[in-house]
C-alpha cells in the first residue's frame, strides 16, 4: 500500500530502525544516515503524483525560508509539520530555526528542538542524531539545547 | 454516598491546584483563571502545539522587556539564565513537565478504598443493629433434617447433591 519510493512513517519504522541499528553496529551514526528521519507525503492519494521525499523538503524548507517571515507563519508551519506522522529532516529544522532567529524568537527554537525529541518517540536514536547535525547551526546562533538549560528533566 | 465521595474528590482537586501555583506565578498568567475569554488566542500546553498561539507572559515588567530587547541581538551573548527566562516567558511546561503524571492517582484510590471502607462499617452496624433474625428454617437443627430428607429424597443423584452422598458407608464421599 505505500507507493515506491516512499519511506515508511515514524510510526512503523519500529522494526526498520532496530534493524538499522544491529547493522550499523559500531560505525557512527553521521555514515549511515538514518532513513525513518525522513520525510513521506502528508497527503496519500491512490492517484495522482505522489510527492517525494525531496519535493517535500524542499517545499518546507523554502516555506521557512522566507526572508520576511512571520510570527504566525512559522506558529502555522511548525505546528503543521508537528502534526505529521514524521520527525522533520534537520535540514527543514534549520530553516525554522533561521527563522525563529529572524523573528528573535530564542524561546520558539529551543520548543522546536523539544519537539523533536518528544516527536521521536520511541527512537531514541533520532534526537541526538539531529542535535548533530544541527550543531554548527546551533553554535552560529546561540541556541541552547533543552538539555544545556536543564528542560529536559522535569 | 456517591455525592459526597465526588465532593470530596472535587475539594481535593481544588486544593491541590492552588497549592501548586505560587502566587508570583499566578500573577504573571496572561489571564485571570476565573475569567477566560475564549474569543481570543489563548495560551495551551499541548504536545502536538510546540508554539503556542500566545506567549505565556504578556504582560511583562521592565526587566522582563529589557531581556526582550536583549533577544533581539546575537543569542551567543545571553548567558544560561537569560536564555532560561525567556523559554520560561512564552512558555509555561517544558515538554517533560507536560509529560510527567502526577501523584494524584493515589490520592483518589485512596479516597475510594477509605470509603469503601467506610461503607463497610456502616454495612456492618445494619447488619448487627437493624436486621432481625434469621427464619428458623436456618437453624442448625433444622439444617441437619433438611438435609437428612434431601438425601431420603435422591435430591440429584447424578451429578449434584446425592451423588456426593454414599449410601453405603453413610458419610459424604
Amino acid at each position: 500500500c505505500h507507493p515506491p519510493g516512499m519511506r515508511k512513517p515514524v510510526s512503523r519504522t519500529m522494526f526498520r530502525a532496530a534493524l538499522q541499528l544491529s547493522v550499523s553496529g559500531a560505525r557512527s551514526l553521521t555514515r549511515s544516515r538514518p532513513q525513518y528521519t525522513a520525510s513521506v507525503a502528508a497527503r496519500s492519494y491512490s492517484h495522482g503524483k505522489q510527492e517525494t521525499d525531496e519535493e517535500f523538503d524542499a517545499r518546507w524548507v523554502t516555506y521557512f525560508s522566507k526572508p520576511d517571515i512571520d510570527a504566525w507563519e512559522l506558529r502555522k508551519g511548525m505546528n503543521t509539520l508537528i502534526g505529521y506522522d514524521l520527525v522533520p529532516e534537520p535540514k527543514i529544522l534549520d530553516a525554522a530555526l533561521r527563522a525563529c532567529r529572524r523573528l528573535n524568537d530564542l524561546a520558539s527554537a529551543i520548543r522546536i528542538l523539544e519537539a523533536v525529541k518528544d516527536k521521536s518517540g520511541p527512537h531514541k536514536e533520532i534526537y541526538p542524531y539531529v542535535l548533530q547535525e544541527l550543531q554548527p547551526t546551533l553554535n552560529e546562533l546561540g541556541i541552547p539545547t533543552p538539555e544545556e538549560l536543564g528542560i529536559d528533566k522535569a | 454516598m456517591l455525592a459526597s465521595r465526588a465532593l470530596v474528590r472535587g475539594l481535593q482537586s481544588g486544593f491541590w491546584r492552588r497549592v501548586s501555583t505560587s502566587s508570583a506565578a499566578w500573577a504573571a498568567h496572561t489571564h485571570d483563571v476565573d475569567v477566560v475569554d475564549c474569543s481570543v488566542p489563548q495560551y495551551n500546553n499541548r504536545l502536538d502545539t510546540p508554539l503556542p498561539d500566545v506567549p505565556f507572559v504578556r504582560n511583562l515588567s521592565a526587566e522582563q522587556k529589557k531581556l526582550k530587547e536583549k533577544e533581539k541581538g546575537s543569542w551567543t551573548q545571553l548567558t544560561k539564565e537569560e536564555k532560561l527566562a525567556l523559554y520560561r516567558l512564552t512558555h509555561e511546561l517544558s515538554y517533560a513537565e507536560m509529560r510527567q503524571g502526577s501523584k494524584e492517582w493515589m490520592t483518589v484510590l485512596g479516597g475510594i478504598f477509605i470509603f469503601l471502607g467506610f461503607t463497610g462499617l456502616l454495612v456492618w452496624w445494619q447488619r448487627v443493629y437493624v436486621y432481625g433474625d434469621v427464619p428458623h428454617t436456618l437453624s442448625e437443627e433444622w439444617v441437619a433434617q433438611q438435609t437428612q430428607r434431601m438425601i431420603d429424597m435422591r435430591v440429584n443423584p447424578v451429578h449434584g447433591f446425592s451423588h456426593k452422598w454414599d449410601y453405603e458407608k453413610k458419610q459424604w464421599k
